[in-house]
This record gives C-alpha cells, structure tokens and sequence, in this order.
C-alpha cells in the first residue's frame, strides 16, 4: 500500500520516467523502493555497474549524495531503506 | 575537405581497406579488470544512427566504443562513444531549435545566433584533428575501483571538427579586462530541477586559443544526435568534460563558475598531474580540476585472448597526448621485458590520435603478453604503475593484451 503510494507519487511527477523494477535486480526489502526512486533520474544498471567492490558505508555516502547534492525526492526513511539494501545486495 | 565529402559519398556497401576489417569485427570485449557487476551489466546496444556500442547504462545513454574502433586514428561518426550524465536530452526537434546566446558580466556585448548558419557565416571556418576523451575512462580498471561510470577503453575518439574559432565569437562580443572564465552550458539536463545542471567554465587562456572550436561538423557530416547536435564546445588537449554538446550558452564571467560540476566534481589531487596551462580560477589547495590528457595509447588489434601464427602478426593502435604530439611508440612482445620502436602511420596534428603498427616478427609456442608504451614531444611517457585517485581519472598504465601463438 506504501509502496503503491510512492510509486503513484512519482509516476505523478514523472509519468514517462519511473521504471519498472528491472529481472536481475536482487529481491529483498528495500528492492522496489530502490529501482522506483533511484529510477526517477536515472535507470538502475548505475547499481550492478558499480558492484560489487563498495561498503556499505560507501553505498550509504552514495545515497546521500543523490539525496543531498542531486537533490533525489527521497525523505531519510526512503534513504535509509535504500542504502540498507545497497549495502546487503551490492556491497563487498 | 574533398577527399572527406567523397569517402563518405562511397557509402557502406563499397567501404574497403582498413574500416572493412573494423566494420566486420563487432565483437564485444570485455577487460577482466572491470569490476564483475560491469561485466555482467555491459552490452553491445544500438542507439539511434549508431553502429551497436557497448551500453553501461541505457538513461542516461553511456555507450563506449569497440576497442576494435581504434584499428584506425579517425573514428567513424556511428562508432564514437556516448556520454551523458543526466537524462533529459532533448530529441532532433527539440535541438533543431538550438540558437546560442554570447554575453556574461565581462562582456561587451550581448550576441545571439538563431543558427548554425548564421554562426558559420559569421566567422571564418576552421578545422582541427583531435581526440574526445572522457575525463572517466578507463575507470573501471582503477584499483581499488571507485564509484562512478565504470568505463574501459572506449571512451574516446578522435574525428575531424569543424567550426569556428571560440576566441573569434568572444572577440566579437568584447571581453572585458576583467575576464576570468568563459562560462559554457549546453540543452540538456536534469530531470529534476533540484538536481544541479551542467554547468562547465574553461579558463580565458583557454578560450582564446586557436585550436578551440564551436563546432558544427565532425568528419564532414553533422553531430550526431548524442555527440552534441547540432553544435558542440571542441577543446583540444582536454578531457571531454569541457567539450560541452547542444551548446547553447556562453557566458564571459568575472567570476570562477561555481557549479557543482566544477567545484566539486572533475578534480584530481594538486600537482598529481602536470599541466602545461594551469586553471587558476578553480584550482585549490587540496585539488585542481582536471584538464590536459596524459600520453596514452592503445592496441585495438589483437585482441586479448586472441590466437596468433608463429610467423607473428602485426600490432595495431593508436596513441596520443594533451597537445604536444606523440614522438614514439614502443612495442613489448614479452611482458615488457625489451621494447622495439613502432612505425607511426599519418599525422593529423598534435591533438590527434597517431596510429602505430609493428610487426612482431617469428615468436616462440605459447602465451605471449603484448604492451604498448607512447612518449609525446614533451618527453613524458606513460605511467609504470596506476596513479590512483578518487575519480579513476588518467589510467595511462600501459595496456596487456595476452595471446596464444600456436
């Protein structure tokens, strides 16, 4: 319901641009808040690219990156969640 | 110019020599060093009007190019890398309503071109050989990796551009004597208006020299749509960081461009690299942005794992620097244990690529590492071991191609 929730917000404000969570993304809390979020501005290969040899201290700097210099339409919650999956799926 | 405008009136169906070998191996080759995520993301992808490169991601479009491209120092149009960093790029309709405007706080005057041909016809034209490198490449072989666009060795090329002269626009507008940057900025952009835009400066000594163009024509034909049509910012000697596609904006500034793109972003530690032209206004204590290449070079043929005769087999590639000129490549057929000077082929200029070939002669049974090493006219040579930084800017390590001569 969340989830559903986010992701009208964001078809909302990108209706040509969310994306679909992709097959090869790991599944696991946090994995469609990740594709649809990160998705906005950018297709989600940035994540398996850069896999896997960052820790999850790393992702988590990267998340605030996008957060507080890219400007990503994501509360902590939302970065919290992400970076946490990040950090499980994708890290060293 | 005439023999440019026929090679490409010869059209595919009757292309020969070298660019046929290029155009019948589109293999995709994919170094072991890239981290594993890479290599498991990377494909080979066709975007609109270009032969398949290998995707690293599809929004915003990076594609690099064959290692294969380099088997020849001009690089064709439909095989030249792509790089984006945000994702709103507008489609032809949109840029065929380019116009660029001239002006800033240290301009005399404020000038407007509505198009191309009205900027073409208003100054005289000018043509340089030089390559465009992304400021990434060869990233992905950084070790430890860093984060970030993990780019092999396709992120580059090197075409025939022509325009007109960045300085004469300036002239034209008057610069101030309180000029310190010419601010540039191109039509695409975020797709939030919270993210930062692209937003790049290039220093006044820069901006006037004479190889720097505003240019409307790469190998005699337009820009294609993701290489920056219908005008792009050509700097030669620079990464590509400065050669700013879809420009539209040119600002004379008093005041060092402040962008995150600028300040932030694009920077290598202090003195790490030498530059020949330093970029005062954004340089500081810790780091500098980063500007001139460093001497590189690449073989494009063999490829790694490739089978060879033990009548040996000739090594192709191309090499080049930030502006001096390459003075000499040497070849290593044993792991870079003794080197043999290359023959280099035409030279288009010092901005260009300079081929090389060499013939190994007969060699034993067995695996065989091959290297290439490139000295410029300012007698630098390329890096022993990796000079590691944060970004992954600036591999020249020489490149290991490893074949099996049977």
């Amino acid at each position: 319901m969340l989830r559903s929730m986010i992701l009208g917000t964001l078809l909302l404000a990108t209706p040509a641009l969310a994306q679909q969570t992709p097959n090869w993304m790991k599944p696991g809390p946090g994995q469609e808040t990740t594709a649809t979020t990160c998705g906005v501005c950018h297709s989600p290969e940035y994540i398996r690219m850069n896999s896997a040899f960052l820790t999850p201290d790393q992702w988590k700097a990267e998340v605030t990156k996008m957060q507080k210099v890219f400007g990503a339409p994501m509360d902590d919650g939302t970065a919290k969640e992400i970076a946490e999956y990040l950090g499980k799926n994708y890290a060293k | 110019m005439h023999r440019r405008t026929m090679l490409t009136g010869l059209g595919l169906a009757t292309l020969g020599g070298p660019m046929a070998r290029a155009a019948t191996d589109r293999s995709l080759w994919l170094s072991p060093m890239l981290p594993d995520g890479t290599r498991a993301e990377a494909k080979l992808a066709r975007l609109p009007g270009k032969q398949p490169l290998i995707q690293l991601t599809d929004r915003p479009p990076n594609y690099e190019a064959l290692i294969q491209s380099f088997r020849t120092p001009i690089t064709p149009n439909d095989e030249f890398f792509v790089r984006y960093h945000l994702a709103a790029i507008p489609d032809m309709a949109g840029l065929n309503k380019w116009s660029l405007s001239v002006g800033g706080d240290a301009a005399e005057h404020s000038l407007h071109f509505a198009s191309v041909d009205e900027l073409r016809k208003g100054f005289p034209e000018h043509e340089v050989t030089a390559v465009c490198q992304c400021s990434g490449n060869r990233r992905g072989l950084s070790d430890p990796h860093v984060a970030g666009v993990e780019w092999g060795y396709g992120a580059m090329g090197n075409a025939v551009w022509r325009g007109v002269r960045l300085k004469d626009v300036l002239e034209k507008a008057g610069v101030k004597s309180n000029a310190v940057e010419v601010w540039i900025h191109g039509m695409d952009g975020p797709v939030l208006p919270t993210t930062p835009a692209f937003h790049k400066s290039l220093p006044m000594a820069k901006a006037m020299a004479d190889e720097v163009l505003i240019a409307y024509a790469m190998n005699g034909q337009p820009l294609p749509h993701y290489n920056g049509y219908p005008v792009r910012l050509v700097v030669p000697g620079w990464t590509a960081t400065y050669w700013m596609k879809h420009l539209s904006s040119i600002e004379i500034s008093s005041k060092p461009q402040p962008s995150f793109w600028m300040a932030t972003a694009y920077r290598v530690p202090a003195g790490m690299f030498g530059v020949d032209l330093p970029f005062l206004s954004q340089n500081d204590a810790k780091s500098w942005p980063i500007t001139e290449m460093v001497v590189n070079s690449v073989i494009a043929d063999p490829l790694d794992g490739a089978h060879v005769p033990q009548a040996g087999f000739t090594v192709h590639g191309v090499a080049w620097d930030r502006g001096h000129g390459v003075k000499q490549v040497e070849v290593s057929t044993d792991d870079g244990k003794t080197w043999k000077p290359a023959q280099l082929g035409e030279d288009h200029g010092p901005f260009a690529f300079r081929g090389f070939s060499l013939a190994t002669g007969k060699l034993p049974p067995g695996p065989c590492k091959v290297s290439a090493r490139a000295t410029s006219n300012a007698g630098e040579t390329q890096a022993d071991k990796l000079k590691w930084n944060p970004a992954g800017y600036h591999n020249n390590v020489p490149q290991t191609v490893t074949v099996t001569v049977a």
